[in-house]
This record gives structure tokens, sequence and C-alpha cells, in this order.
């Protein structure tokens, strides 16, 4: 175990993945989504529409390189090569700095067309919380986008906000949300969800002499209202079903659910991909339409 | 699909709607607009499979929509915006 001054809590595991059920020679369209998030990049490679491998990991300070580390991530456990694919399309924060891609899409189109996939075409509301934005969308049963929101201007309630308070109070990023749930009663929500704000109350907090789990609860459900907030703005129509990095942690997502009463769907797959499996999807659609590389 | 440009901050939210199924891309609103909010786009960048020209606000616009709207929006319920009247489709909706 790393040094207690140096381990980085707010840090996660990079993974990738391939299938090993497909053989892409066998496929007659390749297609490819990179998702240069502000936090995370992925990667994901369907073959005729079906998951077939993905690399999931950090983004650098670089977008056009976190798309190509992203991408080689995705094929190193594969033999396929970057020459073989037909259509690749960048999507997220990062997407006009995707060097390869043949197309961008939004983010937005993305993630209701790739929980489409993921959780069904039962699925009307959708919401991403991400590294650094929320978006609530509504979509119909072929993941076409019929309402959204996108709130891009501030990162109170998103991941990045999340590291921040799990490095503070030297929890790692996983543990937060059993931990928030280990006390007892529920403290108040810290007043702000403004990252610098609340980081600055949750100090105040410990001096007051909170726990660490009761801070973090303070934290979770400050989070929770305010990505409720922006849900009633939309309107969440059933089925619910959470994608973005955030959906892992339950500290935020319980008190989420509670608060609306719906259970979110939920997936085999990493939240994380929705996005980029999207993009590869919209790839697939436009290949078919034969608008890929020959 | 209704497309919610802008932001929540604690002051409020600051949204414009643009419901894309009435918006035809004509853009008299980018003309009319003395803050340049609008663009013209080829294709809606939410809906890659639609081929149409619709309207958006432009990205760096709508991060402070509150204040290049102020002019002519400094509060809510303020009557006859010049992009409302403008559009004939009533496609453009404001939130506060």
């Amino acid at each position: 175990m790393a040094d207690e001054n140096t381990q980085e809590f707010w840090n996660w595991q990079e993974t990738n993945w391939a299938s090993p059920d497909i053989n892409w020679e066998n496929g007659r369209y390749i297609t490819v989504g990179i998702d240069v998030g502000s936090v995370s990049s992925q990667a994901v490679v369907m073959v005729d529409g079906e998951m077939f491998a993905y690399g999931n990991m950090r983004t650098g300070s670089n977008s056009p390189d976190s798309a190509r580390n992203a991408l080689r991530f995705a094929l190193e456990k594969t033999s396929l090569t970057a020459d073989k694919i037909h259509y690749l399309i960048g999507t997220g924060y990062g997407r006009v700095n995707v060097p390869m891609a043949d197309r961008t899409v939004t983010e937005i189109a993305c993630h209701a067309k790739g929980a489409n996939f993921f959780y069904g075409p039962t699925v009307r509301t959708v919401l991403d919380v991400g590294g650094q934005d929320i978006k609530v969308i509504r979509c119909d049963e072929k993941g076409k986008v019929t309402n959204f929101l996108m709130n891009d201007k501030c990162a109170a309630g998103t991941g990045r906000g999340m590291e921040v308070f799990s490095d503070l109070l030297s929890v790692p990023i996983g543990d937060v949300g059993r931990r928030s749930f280990e006390v007892d009663g529920e403290p108040p929500p810290v007043s702000s969800t403004c990252v610098v704000y609340a980081k600055s109350e949750a100090t105040g907090l410990l001096r007051k002499g909170l726990s660490t789990n009761e801070v973090l609860a303070a934290y979770c459900s400050a989070m929770a209202n305010r990505i409720y907030s922006l849900l009633e703005r939309v309107g969440v129509e059933p089925e619910f079903a959470i994608t973005g990095g955030m959906a892992k942690n339950r500290g935020v997502i319980g008190r989420l659910t509670r608060k609306l009463g719906l259970e979110p769907l939920k997936t085999k797959w990493d939240t994380q991909l929705a996005g980029a499996a999207g993009a590869a999807l919209f790839g697939y659609a436009l290949s078919r339409q034969g608008k890929g590389r020959k | 699909m209704l497309a919610n440009y802008g932001y929540s901050d604690a002051s409020g939210d600051y949204f414009i709607t643009i419901d894309t199924d009435a918006c035809n891309g004509c853009g008299e609103c980018v003309s009319a607009c003395p803050a340049g909010v609008f663009q013209v786009v080829d294709c809606d960048p939410n809906d890659p499979m639609n081929e149409e020209p619709v309207v958006t606000v432009i990205p760096d616009k709508a991060k402070k929509i509150k204040y290049e709207c102020g002019p002519c929006k400094p509060f809510t319920n303020m009557p006859s915006l010049t992009c409302v009247r403008v559009c004939t489709h009533g496609a453009i909706a404001f939130s506060w």
C-alpha cells in the first residue's frame, strides 16, 4: 500500500475488456466511439452494433493524446488494428480534439443512444453525472432525444467534486458511498454544492466534531439535492437510468432514489461507457447508410 | 426535441428552450438578436440522423446567457422579446 501521504484517494481503476465471443473478422462494420470527457476518456469498439472491446481511462491534459490512448487501450486485448475501422465518432467535452474522428456528435445524443442500448428501449429519462457536468435527457424508445438539459457551467454536484472530497477526507473514492451510510441519523446537507464552498464548509464541520462519514453523508445528500432540482426541471418519466461515473456512487444515488421514489435501471456494463457506446452505435447506423469509410 | 441551452446556478435557472421540431432553421432570430446568441447549423448536433438545418445557442454564449440576454431581458416576464417575436414558428422560449 502506498504511503498514506502520497496515496491517491480520488483515483479509480482504469479498465479495458474484449469480448471472447466475437470475431471481428466476420463483422461487416467495425465502428468506434471515443468519448473524451473532462475527467475520463472511453473508447468503445463495436462489431455490427455489438460490444466488442472497450477501454476506460483518465483524461490527460492533452485531448488528442487521451483519445489515442483510450483507443489503444481498448484495442490492446484484441487483434484488431485501427485501419480496419469503418467509422469513428468523437463525442464528449473534448470531441473536437479527437484527431481520427470521421464525425463528432454531442454527448447528449450519444448518452441517450448508449442508455437505450445498455438499459433497453424502455428508458425514458437518462441522468448522466459526469466529471464536470450534469445532463438530464428524455428520450423515446429508439434512444432519440426529445428533451434535454445540460449544466456544464458549474461543477457542483459532479464527479470532480466527489474526487475533491475523497481526497480531502482521505477516503478512497470507491468507499465514499458505503461509508456515507455508516452514520447514526442523516446529518443536514452542506448548504452549498459548489466544490470550493462545500470544501471549506466540510473543514468547518470536521472541526466541529462531525465524523468523516457524517461529512461524506452531508456532501452526498447535498449533491443528491442538486441533481434532483435539475431532474425536476426536465421532468422524470420512468423508466429511469443513470449513466456516468456517479452511477457507481451509492451515497449520492441512494439518496437521490429515495427522494425520487424511483429505482434506476441496472446494467451489466460500466456506466461510464454509455457515451462512447452511443457514439459507436451512431457510427454503425451511419455506416449502414453507406456513409463510412469504404 | 426541446433543447435547453443555459445553466442553473445559485441565483436561478437560465435556459433558452428551442423546440427543434418547430424550428426550420430560417435564421430570423440570428439576425434579430443584438447579442448574437443564436446560430443556424446544417444538422442538429443532438440528433445526428436528422439532416435538417436548425438553430442552436452558441455554446460560449450559453454559459453566460443571463448576461448575454440581460440588455433585452433585465427581469423575469419581460414582454415582447425580439427573438421570440421574430420567430413565427414559436420555437423559442425562456425559463426566466
